[in-house]
């Protein structure tokens, strides 16, 4: 319990103290998370923007389901059409849709590598459903004569996903080591930040190379302990994004720390747990929520970047990251396919842009400062 | 301040020697060496390369030449008599970063010196721009919380940083040179070779820069001292000025320590993309190449800039925030 | 004092100070870099690895030690036959083993001395001597004594025990006097004066080395060919170079055919992407490139300045015959007859291409390729591909896969990372999956990891392909040997090994073809590998550019080039085939040409 020698610094009586608290406990009655949540719903920018992304994240779930062209299927001779908006037509999986006869295991041939048995169910309810409809090239096709615009909703699938768990990944270990780094202060606040220093400098490219070639040499001892290329590529993301993430969080942390309420809970006698849960990191959340939000783009891209050196998708399977990177070739003089470029950008710049809203409203909504304001 | 930066050096001195030893172990546990070609080398001739760079010697071998200056020879510890062992007086340690092994008419010096002064020159003129932009459009965002200026601005910023810059750069090139010709495609040496380059490196930091100044004005205007200011009449100019942009500015320091040794050291994309003679493809091609000593050398550098900026960067923080202290650092 | 303490006014001083001496800077470094337009650009693709002759391998090295650098012989231009170079001459004796070449009396180095024998002499086995390391090294093998030289150490308890002998007496090329230089080989090689016109037997300064050498003991070998030390031979010599951006050249006034060389200038550009140097080559910056974006092919063919030709290169997947099921001749047999080469070819390399079904590409007269089994072909695309399908199906169900058998086990599709790579693999992938319902994925690696997947036979089926070093079918058919340095497949057959080494000494050419051709056979009943295409070539060239010629190795000259004017231009221009593939584009280069002074007086002449 609390610190008598610092109380009586303060001029407080260990009673004083008790009540003190007692009545802080009380004071409490909204929890920051219903108190946030109201002003959330306030912001109607924010508000729209969640929606967007509740939605977003649903059609990447239920791609599957959706009556879209099949964005495996090949069809070269219309490579390079550009976006034609007609209703559509009947498609690749005509002859499945004839007959019931359809297995999981064609259907996971003809459609997509990484189908569970839910998606592969998907398929066969929009089957039921829909037929054999399909809508035009609405966002044109690619070298392959494939579908842009069933590549980039089935790409939402791997570039959410990424992005979801590496930032997460990076959130959770920067955010607790950043605060602990700077509220214990002195010479252990020393040792973390240089290790990150050290950890910063070492090129990520040999990292990288060097665990895919770890992948390759033990693939199935490591498949046993459900590690797969896609598991190595949330880790280096993640690893490799935590370093700013905890620079930042120290960075606010240090302001903080000489605060009068950290101040205020250190006399009273809190854990620094207690402290970094409590009260240090409620406060850098804000400052985390807009890195965050800047983080997930980069992330995006990261991953094409690393598909490069050949960890992450593989073909077919596609990302954002990958659809824009691929497309990179097609903005030339001679001819402009635009559309391989712009819709994947368009794709990628419109979620993050929601995401960028949804940030900033839930940054104002965690703030303390404007607790019990409105 | 003086007991700060001799810290800092020491530690800068114990990092510098932990990161080239994880390096120098990592470079040379990974598959594929400088050699290693599509049509596969005789044994004996594979072998003759692998001597005269010294790769058949033992890792510890390797890194103790590496980083200098000994006179190691091919057995034992010392290079004595007729022996062709490693060259006394060179190393990294004395500042000589070795022979390349992909270009082979370079020293590693000689390739950091030629395109150093070309990323940093281009870094420095996009990371002026995109620190004036980003700042007067985070600050009057900030001001103007939730108008339109505020709304566009953010979108501009988003925009900025989601669209990946080889697809602004892709598209600036067909509007100002095939469609508008008025700038060079590609290539360095003029100004105007500089101009597509330098925006769109700016553009993102522009936007990061944008969002973070938002940010941290909109933490500072909320708080005490800048209300008291405000109450006590002075004029809101200067209040932003004086007392909020101090403050504002932190995480917008924080986070050019490490993005201007970014921006320093190039960028790849669009290094690729205008053809520019810079850093920043040392990176990445140098480990495809297994180049180890241009690999080690730009590692180094990044290392030290990476490291210097943020003692900067810890320095700027004690004097915009008077309650950190340089102890804390 | 900290900067806070500062006035507002100082503070604003320093800052706009600090800006001034930036863009200051900036622009002077801007203004010094401003370059003169050479005669000639051409985008050589990479930055090379060095000027050195004896240290380098590849095609962009080639280029530019040609324009610096001159072997005993050149080559022509249009059939790559060797013609003199340094060499104004040469005798061959009867046992076709002893070279002797006569040198031409007023060939000179770029610092004015004369090229000599002995430089010839020394170069050689400067180059096959083991501490220069030289990656091609064995390419001189063929010279009596050069391999032990390049290989042989000391045996085990020898003092020197390990050392590399290091006796250049052994190696037999000789200098029998300062014009004269004597070869002799182990075996007669066919293509030996092909070789000595091979950029890597080209001579290097033995004065500018040792120079070096003595100024910098140590890091001489990043000095010596550095511009102001570099010494050469060739045509042009060497002015400046920046890494990563460009190599400037000017003629060299010492050497002995300056007269017949036409740039006084030459830039040569090291860009990487290839939309970038297409841009580049659109805007003016450059006038020739070789390598264009398959996804821009289809704008180009129409133009007059690129016109791919067929040249010596296969592009195929290797097989690990040494895991099942891929050890399964049948097996490969129905992975071969599925595969989509007409439909890779038309649509996804777009540039004419042609399906290979051999290993070894057309090479006109001179040798026919064995075929493998390209299953049904005299009916319709669709039923023949019904057919095969059929086929491979079976040939499946006999190994034991299909419906009735086990299930085809899930395999992966192996290349190195590259766009245009990723494309064929995706089309084979689907066409494998479609037509035999088994299950594939890709894996791509970054080079360097890729080539020891592929070493250590750690792939099912693999992306790979061959550039021929010289016209003859040895340098395909060689490859597959068993246990062979660059075999990669674990396939081996005894009767095949026998007839690639007998033809090596078979001294009748037309029955030495004819054992290379009955291993093919073998080989692609075999199948370890499905070939997939013949490459072609990419160039993009200026159509002002005069001596500029395809050939089948993809090798160019440029000491024979030259800038047409408008009137020879125009009769080009006529004889093109109206085949809707020559639509006239800007021709780059100056209207009146650009000629040598050779040139110049002829036609004036005239």
């Amino acid at each position: 319990m609390a610190d008598h020698g610092s109380l009586e610094r303060l001029g407080l009586k260990p009673e004083d103290a008790e009540r003190l608290l007692k009545e802080a406990r009380e004071f409490k009655g909204e929890s920051l998370w219903s108190d946030a949540w109201r002003r959330l719903r306030r912001n109607r920018v924010a508000l729209w923007s969640m929606y967007f992304l509740v939605a977003f994240g649903l059609m990447s779930f239920f791609a599957p389901l959706l009556p879209m062209r099949n964005p495996a299927a090949q069809a070269p001779e219309i490579q390079f059409q550009s976006p034609t908006l007609n209703l559509g037509d009947s498609g690749y999986l005509q002859e499945y849709a004839a007959d019931d006869k359809i297995t999981s295991e064609e259907i996971v041939n003809a459609y997509w590598p990484e189908m569970n048995s839910l998606d592969v169910l998907f398929v066969k309810v929009r089957l039921a459903v829909f037929g054999s409809w399909q809508p035009g090239f609405w966002m044109g096709t690619d070298a392959m004569g494939r579908d842009v615009l069933s590549r980039i909703v089935w790409g939402s699938r791997t570039s959410i996903k990424v992005a979801l768990i590496a930032s997460l990944f990076s959130l959770l270990i920067g955010v607790v080591y950043g605060a602990l780094s700077g509220l214990l202060g002195g010479w252990v606040d020393n040792l973390m930040m240089r290790i990150v220093d050290i950890l910063y400098s070492i090129p990520f490219i040999f990292v990288v190379i060097f665990l895919i070639t770890l992948i390759g040499d033990y693939k199935q001892a490591l498949e046993e302990w459900g590690i797969d290329r896609m598991v190595v590529l949330y880790l280096v993301i993640g690893a490799v994004y935590w370093l700013t993430m905890a620079r930042v969080v120290r960075g606010q942390v240090l302001a903080l720390k000489h605060k009068e309420f950290v101040e205020a809970a250190r006399v009273i006698g809190a854990s620094t747990p207690r402290i970094l849960f409590a009260h240090v990191v409620p406060n850098v959340l804000s400052i985390v929520i807009i890195y965050l939000t800047l983080t997930i783009p980069a992330v995006m891209l990261f991953e094409a970047f690393l598909s490069f050196l050949g960890l992450g998708v593989e073909a077919p399977e596609v990302s954002w990251g990958i659809l824009a990177a691929d497309g990179t070739a097609a903005i030339n003089p001679l001819r402009l396919f635009w559309w391989l470029v712009v819709f994947p950008s368009l794709a990628m710049a419109s979620t993050l842009l929601a995401l960028n809203l949804l940030g900033d409203g839930l940054r104002d909504a965690l703030d303390p400062k404007m607790r019990g304001k409105d | 301040m003086i007991r700060f930066l001799s810290r800092r050096l020491l530690w800068m001195a114990i990092t510098f020697l932990l990161v080239s030893l994880v390096s120098f172990t990592l470079m040379h546990s990974v598959k594929g060496g400088p050699f290693s070609k599509e049509r596969k080398l005789d044994p004996a001739i594979l072998a003759n390369m692998e001597a005269a760079y010294h790769l058949d010697w033992p890792i510890w071998k390797q890194y103790l030449h590496y980083m200098g200056p000994l006179n190691l020879g091919d057995e034992g510890w010392f290079g004595k008599g007729e022996q062709k062992g490693s060259d006394p007086f060179t190393g990294v340690l004395v500042g000589d970063f070795g022979p390349s092994f992909r270009y082979q008419d370079f020293t590693v010096n000689d390739i950091i010196g030629q395109s150093l002064p070309i990323s940093a020159l281009l870094g420095v003129v996009a990371m002026m721009w995109a620190l004036a932009l980003g700042v007067s459009a985070g600050i009057a965002s900030a001001l103007r919380r939730g108008s339109g200026l505020d709304l566009s601005m953010r979108l501009a910023a988003t925009g900025g940083i989601a669209l990946p810059n080889f697809v602004i750069a892709g598209f600036l090139v067909i509007l100002f040179v095939f469609l508008i010709p008025l700038l060079p495609v590609a290539g360095w040496g003029t100004l105007k070779h500089m101009l597509l380059p330098g925006f769109c490196l700016g553009l993102g930091f522009a936007a990061y820069i944008s969002r973070l100044t938002r940010t941290g004005m909109l933490e500072v205007l909320s708080q005490d001292h800048i209300r008291t200011a405000h109450a006590k009449g002075l004029a809101p100019r200067t209040v932003v000025m004086r007392h909020a942009l101090k403050g504002g500015l932190l995480p917008v320091v924080s986070y050019l320590g490490p993005a201007t040794a970014g921006v320093l050291t190039g960028s790849l994309v669009l290094e690729r993309i205008f053809n520019i003679p810079g850093m920043g493809s040392h990176f990445v091609n140098a480990a495809t190449n297994r180049d180890y000593t241009l690999a080690m050398g730009v590692t180094l550098l990044y290392t030290v800039l990476v490291y210097s900026l943020n003692a900067v960067v810890d320095l700027a923080y004690t004097l915009l925030d008077p309650r950190i202290r340089l102890e804390d650092q | 004092m900290s900067f806070s303490t500062l006035s507002p006014t100082a503070r604003a001083g320093l800052g706009l100070t600090l800006l001034a001496v930036l863009l200051g800077g900036a622009l002077a470094l801007a203004r010094g870099a401003r370059l003169e337009p050479a005669d000639f650009t051409f985008n050589n693709g990479t930055e090379v690895q060095s000027l050195d002759p004896a240290k380098v391998t590849g095609v962009p090295e080639g280029r530019v030690i040609r324009c610096l650098y001159e072997g005993l012989v050149i080559k022509d231009p249009k059939d790559l036959s060797p013609v003199p170079g340094v060499a104004k001459s040469w005798d061959i004796s009867e046992d076709k083993k002893t070279y002797t070449f006569h040198l031409r009396d007023n060939a000179s180095w770029s610092n004015g001395d004369p090229v000599t024998a002995q430089d010839f002499e020394w170069s050689m086995k400067r180059m096959l001597d083991p501490e220069t390391a030289a990656e091609y090294a064995y390419q001189l093998w063929y010279v009596k004594g050069a391999k032990a030289y390049t290989t042989e150490v000391y045996p085990e308890g020898h003092e020197r025990s390990g050392k590399a002998k290091n006796d250049p007496e052994t190696v037999a090329i000789h200098a029998l006097d300062d014009h004269t230089l004597r070869i002799e080989l182990e075996n007669p090689t066919p293509f030996f004066l092909e070789l000595m016109g091979f950029y890597p037997v080209f001579p290097v300064n033995r004065r500018a080395l040792e120079e070096a050498q003595r100024k910098w003991p140590t890091t001489w070998e990043t000095r010596w060919q550095a511009p102001g030390n570099h010494v050469g031979n060739g045509p042009w010599k060497l002015k400046s170079r920046r890494i990563n951006d460009r190599i400037q050249l000017v003629k060299n006034e010492h050497y002995w055919d300056a007269d017949n060389v036409a740039f006084n200038t030459m830039d040569i550009l090291a860009i990487e992407n290839s939309t970038t140097g297409a841009n580049v080559y659109l805007t003016g910056g450059c006038d020739f490139l070789d390598k264009v974006d398959a996804s821009v092919v289809a704008q180009l063919m129409p133009r007059e300045d690129f016109d791919p030709q067929p040249y010596q290169g296969l592009y195929f997947y290797r097989v690990n015959t040494t895991k099942p099921p891929f050890d399964d001749a049948r097996v490969r047999l129905a992975l071969s007859l599925t595969l989509p080469r007409e439909l890779i070819c038309k649509y996804v390399t777009k540039m004419g291409q042609v399906p290979a079904w051999s290993l070894v590409p057309p090479m006109g007269d001179y040798y026919t390729a064995a075929q493998a089994d390209r299953g049904a072909t005299d009916g319709t695309p669709e039923a023949n591909l019904e057919q095969n399908i059929q086929r491979a199906k079976a040939l499946l169900a006999e190994a034991g896969y299909g419906p009735n058998g086990k299930p085809f086990p899930p395999f992966e599709i192996h290349y190195n990372t590259l766009e245009a790579h990723k494309l064929i693999a995706e089309a084979i992938m689907d066409a494998w999956k479609r037509h035999l319902g088994i299950s594939v994925k890709l894996r791509n690696e970054e080079w360097k990891v890729y080539l020891d997947t592929q070493t250590n036979l750690r792939y099912d089926v693999s992306r790979a392909a061959w550039i021929g070093d010289y016209m003859d079918p040895n340098t395909f058919v060689d490859l597959f040997v068993t246990g062979g340095d660059n075999n990669k497949t674990g396939w081996g057959n005894p009767e095949y090994d026998a007839l690639v080494h007998g033809a090596v000494s078979e001294p009748d050419p037309a029955k030495r073809l004819d054992m290379l051709h009955r291993a093919e056979q073998i080989l692609m009943d075999d199948l370890p590998i499905l070939p997939i295409y013949y490459y072609v070539t990419q160039n993009m060239v200026a159509p002002r550019l005069g001596g500029f010629y395809s050939n089948p190795q993809d090798e160019h000259f440029p000491k024979f080039w030259y800038w047409m004017d408008d009137e020879e231009l125009a009769q080009k221009r006529a004889a093109y085939p109206a085949d809707g593939g020559h639509n006239l584009v800007d021709p780059h280069g100056p209207a009146a040409g650009l000629y040598s002074p050779a040139a110049q007086r002829r036609r004036a002449a005239q």
